[in-house]
C-alpha cells in the first residue's frame, strides 16, 4: 500500500503539486488521470522517489520515503517496477538482456536462472519468440509488453505505469491494459497508472484519482466517474462525442 | 551564475562516479565494451592522421630550413620534438573531443531523451557509476593510443623526408636519437592522463544533464566539444608551465 499524505512539489516559482493526498492499495490498478499540465507525471515521478516533495511524505508499507537512508531507499526502489511512456528499453541490448538486466543487477542468481526467469515472464507478456530481437526491431506493443516483462520480472511490490497504451492503436491499448491487470491480481502489488485515456479507466480503473491543477479534484473508481456531478471531472471525461452519448444514455435510463 | 551552476554540478558528478559501485560482474562487461567503442575504435583515425601529419610537420621543418649551416638532421629532431611534446598528447586529444567527446554525449544524451536514464534510476542503480565510470577506466588506456600516434608520427616523418628527398634516412634517425630527454615522455604521458580523464568526464557531464530531444542532443554534442577542447587548450598550457618550465 502507497499512503500519500499533502504532498506538494514546486519547480521555481511554479508550485506544480498543491498538498496531494490519496491511498493506493495492495493488489488494486489505480488510475491517475487528468488532462495534460494537471501534475500526473510529476506525480508519478514523487511516487518514484525521482523527484523529492518539499513537503508531506509518502510512505510504501509504512516506511515513509523520506526517512530512510540511502541503502534503504535503494532496496525500496529495487522493490519498484516501472514503464515508461515510450518504454526505455537499453538500445544496446536485446529483449532478452533487457528483461534479465534487473536481475543481473540485483540479484545473485546463476546465468540459467536469470534466462528461466526471463524466459517465464516474456511468456507471460506472450512473446516468447522475440528473445534475441533488438528493441529497434519491435513494433511500438511489443515494446510495452518487455518494458512490462522487465518490470516485473523481479517480482515487484509496486508497478508504476506512465501512459502505458499512449501511441498503440485501441486493440493493443487494451491488451496492454488487459495485462497490467492481470499482472496486479497474480502477483498481489500495488499498481499505479498514469492516463488519460478514458478507455483505460473504463477497463480497468478500480481507483481513479482525478488530479487538476496540481490538486486532487476527485477520487473514484471506473464504476462512479460516470455518476458523478464533479464538473471538473465531468469537462474531462465528456469532452469526447462518444462518451457523451454514453452519459446521455445513462441519465435517460435514470430518468 | 549558469557556468558556477555547471561547475559545481561537474565535480558532484565526479563524485558520484564512485559512489555506490555497480555489480562487478556487470561493470567489466561494460568496461570492455567502451575500451572497444573508445579506444579499438578510435585506432584507425588516430593512425591516420598520425602518420599524415608527421610527414607535413617534416616538410614544413625540412622546407623552412634554407641555411646550408643548419644540418639535416635537424629536422628528424623537431619532428620527433613536436610529435612528442605536443602533437601526439595535445592534437590527437583535440581530434579525440570530436571522435570519443561526441560519442559519449551522443550515447549518454539519447539515453537520457529516451528516459533509459530513468528507467536505471528507478531501478536503484546510480546511473552515473554505470554509465560514465566505465568510459573512465576504459580512457585509462589512452596512453597506449597515444604512443601509437607518437610511434606512426615519426614514421610519417621519416617515409616524408627520404621519399621527399630532404635529408638522408641516417641524418633522420641521427634527428630523432638527438639530444633526447626521458622526461619528456614523462610530461606527454602525464597529460595524456589528465586529458583522458577530460575526454571521459566533459563529454559525459553534457549528455547526463541534457535536457529536450533530438535537436538538443546534436547542441550538446557541439557544446561538448567546445568545452572539452576548450578544457584542453587550457589544462595544457597549466601542465606544460608546471611541468616543463
Amino acid at each position: 500500500m502507497i499512503d500519500v499524505k499533502n504532498i506538494h512539489k514546486s519547480f521555481g516559482d511554479a508550485h506544480i503539486l498543491k498538498g496531494i493526498s490519496t491511498t493506493f492499495e495492495k493488489g488494486k490498478t489505480s488510475l491517475v488521470i487528468g488532462q495534460s499540465g494537471s501534475g500526473k507525471t510529476v506525480f508519478l515521478k514523487c511516487l518514484l522517489g525521482l523527484f523529492h516533495p518539499e513537503e508531506g511524505s509518502i510512505s510504501y508499507d509504512g516506511k515513509i520515503y523520506s526517512e530512510l537512508n540511502s541503502d534503504q531507499k535503494r532496496n525500496l526502489r529495487s522493490e519498484m517496477g516501472m514503464v515508461f511512456q515510450g518504454s526505455a528499453l537499453f538500445d544496446s541490448m536485446t529483449i532478452m538482456e533487457n528483461v534479465m538486466f534487473p536481475l543481473r543487477m540485483f540479484t545473485k542468481q546463476s546465468k540459467s536462472e536469470m534466462e528461466d526467469r526471463a524466459d517465464f515472464v516474456l511468456k507471460r507478456v506472450k512473446l516468447e519468440d522475440a528473445h534475441n530481437k533488438m528493441p529497434s526491431e519491435a513494433s511500438g506493443g511489443m515494446q510495452k509488453r518487455v518494458a512490462i516483462a522487465r518490470a516485473i520480472v523481479n517480482k515487484p511490490k509496486y508497478l508504476f505505469c506512465d501512459e502505458p497504451n499512449s501511441g498503440l492503436d485501441p486493440k493493443t491499448a487494451i491488451v496492454i491494459d488487459d495485462l497490467i491487470h492481470e499482472i496486479t491480481d497474480e502477483y498481489n502489488i500495488t499498481t499505479i497508472i498514469n492516463s488519460h485515456d478514458m478507455n483505460s479507466v473504463m477497463q480497468i480503473g478500480e481507483k481513479i484519482v482525478f488530479l487538476k491543477d496540481g490538486l486532487k479534484a476527485w477520487e473514484g473508481s471506473k464504476e462512479t466517474i460516470f455518476k458523478t456531478d464533479n464538473e471538473v471531472v465531468t469537462d474531462f471525461v465528456y469532452s469526447s462525442e462518444l462518451f457523451k452519448k454514453v452519459r446521455q444514455m445513462y441519465l435517460e435510463e435514470r430518468q | 551564475m549558469t557556468y558556477l551552476h555547471n561547475i559545481g554540478a561537474y565535480f558532484i558528478m565526479i563524485k558520484d562516479m564512485f559512489r555506490k559501485p555497480t555489480k562487478w560482474s556487470v561493470m567489466r562487461i561494460l568496461i570492455f565494451k567502451d575500451i572497444d567503442d573508445l579506444i579499438i575504435g578510435s585506432l584507425g583515425i588516430v593512425a591516420f592522421i598520425s602518420f599524415f601529419v608527421g610527414g607535413v610537420v617534416t616538410i614544413q621543418t625540412a622546407l623552412n630550413i634554407t641555411s646550408p649551416l643548419i644540418p639535416k638532421y635537424l629536422v628528424g629532431f623537431a619532428t620527433r620534438q613536436s610529435i612528442i611534446l605536443e602533437f601526439a598528447p595535445t592534437f590527437i586529444s583535440i581530434v579525440m573531443a570530436g571522435k570519443v567527446g561526441s560519442f559519449i554525449t551522443s550515447s549518454i544524451g539519447t539515453m537520457r531523451v529516451t528516459e533509459q536514464i530513468d528507467a536505471l534510476e528507478v531501478m536503484g542503480i546510480n546511473a552515473i557509476n554505470y554509465l560514465v565510470f566505465p568510459k573512465f577506466i576504459a580512457l585509462m588506456l589512452y596512453p597506449f593510443v597515444i604512443s601509437i600516434a607518437m610511434f606512426l608520427g615519426i614514421m610519417g616523418g621519416m617515409a616524408a623526408c627520404i621519399y621527399g628527398g630532404f635529408s638522408t634516412l641516417d641524418d633522420y634517425i641521427i634527428g630523432i636519437q638527438m639530444d633526447f630527454i626521458p622526461f619528456h615522455i614523462t610530461y606527454a604521458f602525464i597529460k595524456t592522463f589528465v586529458f583522458a580523464f577530460v575526454l571521459a568526464t566533459i563529454p559525459s557531464f553534457h549528455g547526463y544533464f541534457m535536457k529536450g530531444g533530438a535537436l538538443e542532443v546534436g547542441k550538446a554534442s557541439t557544446t561538448s566539444f567546445v568545452w572539452t577542447s576548450v578544457t584542453i587548450i587550457l589544462l595544457n598550457y597549466i601542465l606544460t608551465q608546471l611541468l616543463l618550465s
